[in-house]
């Protein structure tokens, strides 16, 4: 199980533009950090350095105990603005991949439907959902298939407000339960959180 | 390995689904299998000797057909971080990419093949190799062209700079396969064709992977 990340003098850089210099971070098990900033100030950018998918100009990532290749293939989930659903194919196809691929089963699948409220939406193609009905389905392998790190970008943008309440529920039981929330985000979460501003 | 065949079981679904899939690349493999007769002439002997090439080339052809949205789709859409952050290497993604374009695309279209060689008026003979062709041949096209489909990935002109990529990689397998073909029609050892074929697949299946792993790192990057 990860239990702790250690960003250290992280710089990220796009094309000839520097985002961000010499940023250090910790973050514990039951910890959530809600990484705030200007747009474009480089708070996607973080999350996808911390998940690997973009090298960092300096400084590293440390999964405590943990190999990097191994803590980001088993033990963090990414939930970014492009939910990676294919709209030709039926939320349950989407929902079922999604959370086999990172480790979950069926069985799995289904209960995270029932608690995000996507049971009824699971027979439609992906393309009929509403913004917020895709985003729910992209956020249920957070719970089908649990693993300690959440890696977020303004996962709550397009909720309503009974979804919010919804999915703030899930990101509290995930911190009772151990976890760790990093969350690029605009608004306040509703859970405890200490906040990071970036690139200021 | 079960990851790889859950990944495998979802770019079937996708290469079999919509807008892609056997049927296009059938539909499209005979229209240049009719058109290119009318260029060379039509005369029946003339078309018998070019039988065999013609339905080995609009193998080659055809194969290009849906290879721009074999990584692009994964690319736009942030399914790519998700395939990149799970169980398989991403070289084992790729293999799986390939494999499925190829099963939902070359197997169909190797199979079809003799048909229109024969329609033609190819000598009956050349049936089993042309399926052999066809079918290793159809996995070092779907191997070379993920690779160029990755190349490509986030350009915006996409499927032409695909086809621009891969058609030259495609010249020795076409090279080897019509001259194994050839032979055979011509009564000549027609096995080192085959062979040199058969070699050039195997280190496409080998090495594309690798480079495909690093072209999707760098385009995520």
């Amino acid at each position: 199980m990860l239990r702790t990340v250690l960003i250290q003098d992280l710089t990220i850089s796009r094309g000839e533009r520097r985002l961000f210099s010499d940023l250090s971070m910790a973050l514990r098990a039951g910890e959530a950090v809600a990484l705030t900033g200007r747009n474009g100030a480089g708070k996607t950018s973080l999350l996808r350095a911390v998940a690997g998918l973009l090298r960092p100009e300096a400084g590293q990532i440390v999964f405590e105990d943990l190999e990097a290749e191994t803590a980001r293939a088993e033990h963090l989930h990414m939930v970014g603005h492009h939910d990676g659903l294919k709209s030709s194919r039926s939320a349950w196809e989407e929902l079922r991949f999604q959370t086999l691929w990172s480790g979950g089963s069926p069985a799995t699948a289904r209960q995270a439907a029932e608690r995000l409220d996507l049971v009824r939406l699971l027979d439609l193609e992906v393309r009929r959902l509403s913004a917020g009905q895709r985003r729910r389905l992209a956020l249920a392998r957070l719970v089908a298939s649990p693993r300690a790190l959440w890696l977020l970008d303004e996962p709550m943008a397009p909720l309503d407000a009974v979804h919010r309440q919804t999915f703030g529920d899930l990101m509290a039981e995930h911190l009772v339960s151990g976890g760790m929330i990093l969350a690029a985000v605009h608004d306040p979460l509703p859970i405890p959180t200490r906040v990071a501003e970036i690139g200021g | 390995m079960t990851a790889f065949l859950i990944l495998l079981r979802r770019e079937l679904s996708l290469a079999w689904g919509k807008g892609g899939g056997p049927l296009l690349a059938l539909a499209f493999y005979a229209g240049v299998v009719t058109l290119l007769p009318m260029a060379t002439g039509r005369a029946p002997e003339k078309l018998a000797a070019v039988a065999p090439g013609i339905a080995w080339l609009a193998l080659a052809l055809s194969a290009l057909l849906s290879l721009e949205r074999l990584f692009e789709r994964d690319f736009e859409d942030g399914a790519l971080d998700l395939l990149t952050l799970g169980p398989a290497s991403l070289e084992a993604v790729a293999v799986a990419k390939c494999l499925a374009q190829w099963l939902a695309s070359g197997a169909p279209l190797a199979l079809a093949a003799p048909i229109a060689a024969l329609a033609l008026g190819a000598d009956p003979k050349i049936i089993p190799l042309l399926v052999l062709c066809g079918l290793f041949g159809g996995l070092a096209f779907a191997f070379l062209g993920g690779l160029g489909a990755s190349l490509a990935l986030g350009s915006r002109r996409g499927g032409l700079l695909v086809a621009v990529i891969v058609l030259p990689l495609y010249v020795p397998p076409v090279i080897f396969g019509a001259g194994a073909l050839d032979a055979l029609n011509s009564g000549l050892a027609w096995t080192p064709g085959l062979y040199l074929m058969l070699a050039y697949c195997a280190a496409a299946v080998a090495l594309s992977p690798l480079a495909m792993a690093a072209a999707c790192r760098n385009a995520l990057d």
